[in-house]
């Protein structure tokens, strides 16, 4: 229906395991973090050096977006300032936070203190898509899909966005999930591109947050 | 969803003032807040300037009225919040729907030094999710707690725009229905960390930072924090004195170029601006003044200042970065310069450009070198660019 | 000197995480940033702290940076001009 905003696509990772549109995608259940998200790299055979620069925040976030849009979105479709990324987690960028500290012991990382902030992650997959448009990165205990969706719901509503990127992106020690919804809105009667009839795209509404947001982190 | 959004209070505290009249004052007599770092403990202390808070932590628990010191972030937030709520002048806050939308980046950061040395000697010192409570989300909780605020309670952490975005954030609250008075902003404390981290970088500068000026040699780091109170036309109404402006346009944008860098011409800056401009309806020679970003970096005074050639060229707005007092208080920063292009407005002046000797040799617009009596400034332009490409821009309108 | 170069590419690589290059993959004089290696800002900083941790060389003014770090062999010249007792 024109104007009525769908969850195109959806990824996760968390517990070795990595989902795309809630199918399982990839797992490796015996590596660690830094490991697993390494292997997981490697087996979607992406090519992007930078990535190994990352820390495992933005590495985390990062991977999750390439599932995310691999095979479901077309970014020529928009302009780059109408494409945006709102995320949140619970412990910011205090992994990364912690990795600067100790290398302050010996020789302090310009490269590690780049990301000791969260929103960096954002920043990375900015880069590499040409995302232009409004983005954010909020702090909440848990994942609120409350909030999530009325905030996406806003954006998109207000034209301040025509497509964006939202969801959780937590990380600390071996703990780590992320689960990620690509959010667009259908343009028109004549609207007959592939995601809009796809299998498996769903209503943008809260119950569709939570129920993904559920099954993908396993 | 276009219905105005007041501007009924500001508090700020930061080097040059405890108080945002105190600020202004200094604003006024170009004193600037930089100078050797006298409480915050560092190797560094005799080379990098910074501009401190000039009360320690022992004072600013008296005066908040604590029964004991806690994370200076956190307090550097109730002062100014405090003050922002006071100064609207807001007769019954319970009568509203109220939210407290803060930003911060270093959160309890001088809390978890102290954490960190304990914990990395020896892990059975605590538990590393304890310290998820020194984090940026934990800071805003306990300064709502001390305004009595629980209807909405955000954090925002988007580094050095984080508080420019937590204000129009704000203002979506308020002009969907969903809040009728918000204090938003953001605060920051100076650590080691930061001052160590941006150290590494290289873009510190040994003496007072130059903003806009060829021979900048990077920043400073300050600290503090800037709270404005939005609130909704119905609420205007109510107060005693009537608000002097309102927040008439805002945009945030992604540069796409970088983690830290600004790409060379300025695309987020300029995206923000323009952004903005449209979303108040505005054309470019309606604003009268542009609070720069500024920070004094190479990079990003080049690019930010690209940006405004292509956006506003060739007639200038006056411009200056109120930086070159304050230093970058990093998330606060947005908030801070809030609170003074709302000061702008309400003493029709413009600031200076503190220490700009040598005009930037790029650029056709020279920043403003000495403060300006009855401006008539109508509309202001503020700019907040941070890491992860992350910039926004404000525009506060007079009324 | 040529050994200096061959320990100096190790090096880059561990220090700027360049996983998929390998030390033969760097030339001696092709130019690190932008238009050769791709090398940006913040790995101009980790250079910096490559020369100081393995070299105990302290670049102080990140003005040289562009100069001392145009190749492998211009680090490896500026690391011998600071530090004749390496060969």
């Amino acid at each position: 229906m024109p104007g009525e905003i769908y969850i195109t696509a959806s990824s996760g990772i968390s517990q070795h395991r990595v989902f795309k549109n809630q199918l399982p995608a990839y797992d490796n259940p015996d590596a660690d973090m830094p490991g697993f998200l390494m292997a997981a790299y490697h087996h979607f055979g992406i090519k992007y050096p930078k990535f190994y620069k990352m820390d495992h925040l933005c590495k985390l976030g990062w991977l999750a977006s390439e599932v995310l849009l691999k095979d479901s979105f077309d970014e020529l479709r928009y302009q780059p300032e109408e494409m945006g990324i709102i995320l949140a987690n619970a412990s910011s960028s205090l992994d990364a936070d912690l990795k600067y500290f100790e290398s302050t012991k010996e020789f302090a990382s310009p490269a590690l203190f780049v990301y000791t902030l969260p929103n960096i992650v954002i920043g990375e997959i900015c880069i590499k898509h040409k995302f232009k448009g409004e983005n954010a990165f909020f702090i909440f205990e848990a994942f609120d899909a409350d909030f999530m969706e009325k905030y996406v719901r806003n954006l998109i509503n207000s034209n301040i966005l025509q497509a964006c990127i939202c969801g959780w992106v937590e990380l600390i020690g071996e703990e780590y999930r992320a689960v990620l919804f690509l959010v667009e809105k259908a343009r028109g009667p004549g609207d007959h591109e592939p995601e809009f009839t796809q299998q498996g795209i769903m209503l943008f509404t809260q119950e569709n947050l939570n129920k993904i947001y559920h099954l993908e982190n396993g | 969803m276009n219905a105005p959004v007041f501007i009924a209070g500001v508090g700020a505290i930061s080097a040059i003032g405890n108080n945002s009249a105190e600020c202004l004052v200094a604003l006024e007599n170009e004193q600037p807040g930089m100078g050797e770092m006298v409480y915050l403990e560092s190797l560094h202390s005799k080379t990098l300037p910074v501009a401190e808070v000039k009360l320690d932590n022992e004072t600013l628990a008296q005066r908040l009225g604590l029964s004991a010191v806690i994370s200076r972030t956190a307090m550097l937030s109730m002062m100014a919040a405090k003050e922002a709520l006071e100064n609207a002048g807001i007769p019954d806050l319970t009568a509203f729907r109220t939210g407290f939308i803060s930003a911060n980046t270093v959160g309890g950061m001088d809390r978890t030094e102290q954490f960190f040395a304990g914990f990395l000697a020896d892990n059975k010192n605590g538990r590393l999710r304890d310290i998820v409570h020194h984090e940026c989300g934990y800071i805003t909780e306990l300064v709502a707690d001390s305004l009595g605020i629980r209807n909405y309670v955000s954090t925002i952490s988007t580094a050095c725009s984080s508080s420019a975005n937590s204000i129009f954030y704000a203002a979506r609250l308020i002009r969907n229905n969903i809040l009728d008075v918000v204090i938003a902003g953001g605060t920051d404390a100076l650590t080691k960390f930061t001052l160590n981290g941006f150290n590494t970088l290289m873009i510190l500068d040994q003496e007072f930072c130059r903003p806009f000026d060829e021979n900048r040699k990077g920043l400073n780091l300050g600290e503090g924090a800037g709270y404005v109170v939005l609130v909704s036309e119905s609420v205007a109404a109510m107060l005693k004195s009537a608000p002097a402006c309102k927040l008439s346009g805002y945009c945030n944008a992604n540069d796409a170029y970088h983690q830290t860098a600004s790409s060379p011409d300025g695309t987020g800056s300029f995206l923000a601006m323009k952004g903005a401009l449209e979303r108040s309806r505005l054309a470019a020679d309606d604003i009268d003044y542009i609070n720069l970003h500024g920070t004094g970096t190479q990079n990003n005074d080049i690019a930010e200042g690209t940006a405004i050639r292509r956006l506003f060229g060739p007639q200038y707005p006056k411009m200056s970065s109120t930086k070159s007092f304050t230093g970058h208080t990093l998330g606060a920063s947005g908030g801070l310069e809030a609170v003074f292009s709302a000061l702008a407005i309400r003493e029709q002046i413009i600031y200076p450009n503190l220490r700009l000797q040598t005009p930037m040799k790029e650029l056709p617009f020279i920043p403003e070198k000495g403060l300006i009596k009855n401006s008539g400034v109508k509309h202001v332009l503020s700019n907040s660019f941070g890491f992860g490409g992350n910039c926004s821009s404000l525009i506060f309108s007079k009324i | 000197m040529d050994k200096l170069i061959q320990d100096l590419k190790v090096q880059i690589i561990a220090q700027l995480n360049l996983q998929d290059l390998k030390p033969e993959d760097i030339g001696d004089d092709q130019p690190l940033f932008v238009e050769g290696l791709g090398l940006d800002s913040i790995d101009a900083l980790e250079l910096i702290v490559l020369l100081q941790k393995q070299y105990k060389i302290k670049l102080s003014n990140a003005e040289d940076g562009p100069k001392v770090f145009r190749s492998v062999r211009t680090m490896a010249e500026y690391i011998m001009e600071h530090q004749p007792q390496i060969s």
